[in-house]
């Protein structure tokens, strides 16, 4: 829908893909991940729910964002983000773009310290699962702009 | 009739409200205590199994690699475990006296329909609407044509005396943020999808929302519709607890809960569907779904039919043209609501799904009642007060988080005060 913008230079805001994971169908947090990241003045195609390990890669290779979003609240994030974080950094062109996760990763509300290390070591740039989550996802998207713009 | 619809209908005569947990468990043995514990709570119940995630999405590899791993899913992988087994879970449990439903959340549960069906089931919901737009990025029209499957499999149980349930769960759609006359007409229209692939026993569901008096006069449209176009089947209508963000003290959570169950009690309705004090953290335990369902009998017991009507503010007639605008595209319903959505004349707000217009919009107003603030091709009015800002990301949570807050401050304040809602 917006890949005619992707030719473009970014020089202002970030192209990023917002999405879900396969086994979850929760959008809310997707709806209000795309309006922060547009509040932010960035640029946002959203996948919506359950996306496909195979529809998110193939995206991701045709629009080459600046960042993935990734929003599961169903418990299932450790799961599905170490399965489809292995998928997307075993394409090259895929290896570097920021990729982060957010929501409730797991079923239960202990171990977010280990869900997110683990996540992070396999291959994510930030997981975001904490009470400020939302803040901490500010502040990580402003600094990666300042990264793309310099 | 079927065991279900039969049972539902016998209680509501004898004027008991049924409540229903949400309840899914990996393991087959926690399974059967959950579904003992509420064939055993001090409430009239029905059992719940809730499958898991994979299951509903149709990746049985991913569920089948998950029980192997022994990791916790979200549900019961009914697909998964052998038939015999979930028989084995069921038997001595389920049976006339303790029907059992399977709720699941999937766009194309032909695998699951056939599965339940194999383990002795018979009651199950969901619809080509409510379970596509909302849960899935599957085309509407694939998912009408596996529902059309699905119910003549489930009517077909008829030559074995049996008559299956089918509830819509058209009344939640997105679970919050979408006009009540909305939910009353896909509710409606998948009804009559229903029927018209053989089904004889339904259940309409409407959520609760964000104010009282709306929400009665939503259901009392839901079954004036459901008594114009669905008289020739058993019908009854399910209230569900709220279905957005859920109240995280124990006595909002509470109030909500009790909130729902005057609500289907005040408007005739004969089943519940409860929340948890858990639910704003976690997926409950077996304990905390047996103290909602003991919560919400104990004030269904406190309350009565409502004797006066609530004020007319244009649900019914709003329901009404949308149920017609959709039938006026012609007599296959499965057909017309999938020309509905293209055209636009069904559109739901906040929902990503490809086939959603996605030109409405909704907003809470300042008696938070769920109103239009843009309706796109529907043949519906936007509410007054145009010109109205798009939400913020800010706005939008400040709405999502009306009622959580509403009931929150309501028990924080009354542990603050000694009176108010009380922790359960």
């Amino acid at each position: 829908m917006i890949a005619d913008e992707l030719s473009n230079p970014v020089t202002d805001g970030l192209d990023v893909v917002v999405t879900s994971v396969a086994s979850d169908s929760h959008t809310w947090n997707l709806v209000h991940l795309q309006l922060v990241l547009e509040e932010l003045g960035h640029r946002v195609r959203n996948l919506g729910a359950c996306v496909p390990d195979d529809l998110l890669v193939s995206e991701c290779l045709r629009q080459r964002p600046d960042l993935v979003a990734i929003g599961t609240v169903n418990g299932h994030g450790l799961t599905d983000g170490t399965r489809v974080i292995g998928r997307l950094r075993s394409h090259p062109e895929l290896a570097q773009v920021p990729v982060v996760i957010g929501g409730k990763l797991g079923i239960t509300d202990r171990g977010t310290r280990d869900r997110a290390a683990a996540l992070r070591a396999a291959g994510f740039d930030a997981v975001f699962e904490d009470g400020n989550a939302t803040a901490e996802f500010r502040a990580f998207v402003r600094r990666l702009r300042v990264g793309v713009s310099t | 009739m079927s065991s279900f619809g039969e049972f539902v209908a016998a209680h509501h005569r004898a004027g008991a409200l049924v409540v229903q947990p949400r309840m899914g468990m990996s393991d087959p043995a926690t399974m059967r205590s959950g579904l003992l514990a509420t064939k055993r709570a001090a409430a009239t119940t029905v059992g719940t199994i809730t499958l898991d995630s994979y299951t509903r999405v149709g990746d049985l590899a991913a569920a089948q690699a998950a029980l192997g791993a022994g990791a916790d899913l979200n549900g019961y992988p009914i697909t998964s475990h052998d038939v015999t087994t979930t028989r084995a879970m069921l038997d001595g449990v389920a049976g006339p006296d303790f029907p059992v439903q399977v709720r699941h959340g999937s766009a194309t549960p032909d695998h699951i329909v056939a599965t339940l069906v194999r383990a002795g089931l018979h009651a199950t919901e969901g619809g080509p609407v409510s379970y596509c737009l909302p849960y899935s990025r599957g085309p509407l029209a694939t998912s009408v044509d596996s529902w059309a499957r699905c119910c003549e499999h489930l009517a077909g149980l008829r030559d074995t005396g049996t008559e299956a349930h089918l509830e819509s769960f058209g009344g939640c759609l997105m679970g919050q943020l979408c006009p009540p006359g909305l939910l009353v007409a896909v509710s409606v229209l998948e009804g009559m999808f229903f029927r018209q692939h053989g089904l004889a026993s339904i259940s309409l569901s409407y959520a609760q929302q964000t104010h009282p008096g709306q929400d009665e006069e939503a259901v009392l449209a839901l079954r004036r519709l459901a008594a114009e176009f669905l008289s020739d089947v058993d019908c009854h209508v399910v209230v569900y607890t709220y279905m957005g963000v859920y109240p995280k003290t124990p006595g909002g959570a509470t109030a909500l809960l009790r909130e729902a169950a005057r609500l289907a009690v005040r408007t005739g309705a004969a089943r519940l569907i409860v929340k948890t004090t858990a639910e704003a953290h976690r997926i409950p335990t077996i304990a905390e779904n047996v103290a909602a369902l003991e919560a919400a009998a104990a004030a269904a017991r406190e309350c009565r039919a409502a004797s006066e009507e609530p004020e007319d503010t244009g649900i019914y007639a709003e329901a009404r043209a949308l149920v017609e605008a959709v039938l006026d595209l012609g007599p296959d319903v499965g057909r017309a609501l999938t020309e509905a959505f293209g055209r636009g004349y069904l559109d739901v707000p906040f929902c990503l799904h490809p086939d959603n217009a996605g030109r409405s919009r909704s907003h809470l107003d300042a008696h938070g009642r769920l109103c239009w603030s843009r309706t796109g091709a529907m043949p519906v009015r936007p509410d007054p007060a145009p010109g109205r800002a798009e939400l913020s990301a800010a706005a939008l949570l400040t709405s999502l988080s009306y009622v959580e807050r509403k009931f929150d401050d309501a028990a924080l304040e009354g542990c603050l005060t000694g009176t108010g809602p009380t922790a359960r």
